[in-house]
């Protein structure tokens, strides 16, 4: 086939360009700019070179915030992937009360990330929250503000709260894609409960879970505000994120060049993990296809 | 193996039906033979799939009961029922290969991992895929999925019953000749109970010793092909069979003659006196064309060649019949009268055939 060659096209993409230039590159390319230099104020820079990025792999601090980082996406994978599992097989299949539970199941998914924050912070809280004053009353020795597990598990209860339905959700439209014949067949096939879960439901909800797991993996992975309004990153620096420590290091701080080198390391590590999900999921998607 | 009974059997996917219309499925009365292979035709809606779906137990009938052998299994859940039942739309699965899907059946019920292969290979045969056993049904085409559906139907021996629900809809012709085929050989050499659900009338015909028809969720006839071509029960068996259909005339019939459109027409036997809407049916197999002489008038609108034969289609008064002419005989020059074989006329009374000499009432 002939292409009609016409360099005038170009022009009909020039508007991404310039959109995708203002909002992506151009901010990124601050951010680069800041990573390569140092400055002792007065708006005077020095070339630094790659010095922020060794000093930032030799830090610590940011070993342990990615450390952290790392555990807490994976208890929230580990435990909101099969909630939402399970939640989505025991929702009902049609009529009022399907569309009950999915707007039921929609409502954490609406609320605000510091509003979220805020109802934890004040639900936990021992003098006047309901969950801390009836723990407490309970005898339970809960503080999240002190206790290092109880602010993990506040934060990680907190974000199983908000975020499971979206997994329940995404299972659920699997689910109701499945036509009833394989159910049928299963029965005849008298294959168990199990098998049908394993061998009908869990392939057929493949894809979407790939999704949820992708979407709930790199929300996790930059979480700041609800932490950030529950605990502020303590107690000591036991929730402080990766996004937490960065915003520390940038504006409470103000150590713009290693801030700069951090976030635009923080940003391949996401990229990396966002191709391999990418990558296996095409894959899932041949073989579905042929 | 075992003989399937249907006692005043009936079904409404609505809680509380109130009319006659309501009923998918209207009260039924009737044995499957133990080993008889039987197609249920019908066209699509008239409740062939919730029966079958009753059988096999995926649905409580909202009235009578089921029962196998003599013994009532109702409520029985569809593993005690020992049913193979295949759909009309391929269910395999994916994340197994040809071969693992052959044996889920058999290892679900914990059969002997030798019997197993033993089983898998010579269906496999039957359908063709032995070199497919360790491929993945992930991404087989819905002619082969469909395939490996029937064979996991086929794969165990000891089942009550095989129901098939449309299976070959989504097979292409050819292959659907070989399978049709082999369901046959797979029938005379096991002798299982087999029902076979079609829209698909040479499908019925060429598969079953008994047909089975429904309209509107009513059994209307059970018989042989034969029975069904000469003595169809109902217009609509008259109608649904035969390609093309049963022609029909409204008529008033007393004793050996029957009037239609002023002409007397004599009938092979004497009638008892017919009330209701009464017509006469005459396959077109048995019209005979010829130019002048006794008969209805009518006139020809156009001759199809459909190779084996010709069909004529015909103006007879106003109503629309059709008439076939064998490969090798010419219509007749200047054909404006149809006459019927005396013996093939058959007469209804308000759609139901009514048995010669007898008070009127439904012949089977």
């Amino acid at each position: 086939m002939n292409k009609t060659v016409n360099q005038k096209a170009w022009f009909l993409v020039l508007p991404v360009l310039i959109l995708v230039g203002f909002s992506a590159v151009i901010p990124l390319m601050t951010v680069v700019n800041y990573s390569v230099q140092d400055t002792f104020g007065n708006n005077v820079f020095f070339w630094a070179g790659l010095d922020w990025f060794r000093d930032m792999l030799e830090s610590e601090r940011m070993w342990n915030a990615l450390g952290r980082q790392l555990v807490f996406s994976s208890i929230i994978l580990a435990i909101e992937v099969p909630l939402g599992i399970f939640v989505a097989l025991n929702m009902p299949k049609k009529g009022f009360w399907a569309s009950f539970c999915l707007v039921l199941m929609s409502l954490p998914l609406l609320i605000p990330w510091n509003v979220v924050g805020t109802i934890w912070q004040i639900f936990g809280r021992v003098d006047i929250g309901l969950l801390g004053y009836v723990l407490a009353k309970l005898g339970v020795n809960y503080n999240y503000t002190q206790n290092v597990i109880d602010a993990w598990a506040t934060v990680i209860i907190m974000d199983v709260w908000h975020w499971t339905s979206l997994v329940a959700l995404l299972a659920y439209a699997g689910l109701q894609s499945i036509p009833d014949a394989y159910y049928q067949a299963a029965k005849i096939d008298q294959a168990s409960r199990w098998k049908v879960f394993r061998f009908i439901e869990l392939p057929k909800m493949a894809g979407v879970l790939m999704i949820a797991i992708l979407l709930r993996f790199m929300d996790s992975f930059m979480i700041y505000t609800e932490p950030f309004v529950v605990t502020g990153g303590g107690p000591g620096n036991a929730t402080t994120f990766l996004s937490i420590d960065l915003v520390k290091m940038a504006l409470g701080q103000f150590d713009l060049g290693p801030a700069a080198a951090f976030s635009l390391m923080y940003f391949l590590v996401i990229l990396l993990i966002s191709w391999v999900f990418y990558t296996v999921m095409t894959n899932l998607d041949k073989r579905d296809g042929v | 193996m075992a003989k399937i009974t249907l006692d005043n059997l009936a079904h409404s996917y609505l809680k509380q039906p109130k009319s006659d219309d309501d009923w998918a499925l209207k009260e039924l009365n009737h044995d499957w033979a133990d080993g008889e292979a039987y197609a249920l035709l019908g066209s699509s809606g008239c409740g062939k799939s919730t029966l079958l779906n009753i059988i096999s137990g995926l649905l409580r009938p909202s009235r009578g009961r089921i029962l196998f052998d003599g013994r009532d299994v109702t409520d029985a859940p569809t593993a005690e029922r020992n049913i193979a039942q295949v759909f009309q739309f391929p269910v395999v699965y994916d994340t197994m290969t040809v071969g693992e899907n052959l044996a889920f059946p058999l290892k679900n019920r914990g059969a002997d991992p030798k019997y197993i292969a033993e089983r898998v290979n010579s269906i496999a045969a039957m359908i063709g895929m032995e070199d497919q056993l360790r491929r993945k049904a992930r991404g087989l085409t819905a002619d082969a999925k469909q395939k490996i559906s029937l064979g996991r139907g086929m794969v165990r021996e000891d089942v009550n019953a095989l129901l098939f629900d449309e299976p070959l809809t989504v097979i292409d012709p050819h292959m659907k000749w070989e399978l049709r085929t082999q369901l046959k050989q797979l029938h005379h050499d096991f002798g299982h109970t087999m029902i076979y659900v079609t829209h698909d009338q040479t499908e019925a015909l060429t598969f079953a010793d008994k047909v089975v028809v429904m309209y509107d969720g009513r059994v209307v006839q059970i018989g042989t092909p034969q029975e069904l071509f000469e003595r169809p029960a109902h217009t609509f068996v008259g109608f649904f069979i035969g390609s093309p259909g049963m022609n029909l005339f409204d008529a008033q019939v007393s004793g050996a003659t029957a009037t239609v459109q002023g002409v007397a027409v004599p009938l092979g036997d004497s009638y008892a006196p017919v009330a209701g809407q009464v017509q006469i049916g005459v396959r077109p197999e048995f019209v005979r064309l010829h130019a002048g002489g006794e008969g209805l008038p009518a006139r020809i609108l156009r001759v199809e060649d459909v190779g084996r034969h010709k069909i004529v289609r015909l103006d007879v008064g106003g109503t629309a019949a059709n008439a076939i002419l064998d490969e090798g005989t010419p219509v007749p020059a200047g054909a404006d009268r149809v006459s019927f074989d005396t013996e093939a006329i058959n007469v209804y009374a308000d759609e139901w055939r009514v048995a010669p000499g007898t008070a009127q009432g439904r012949a089977a």
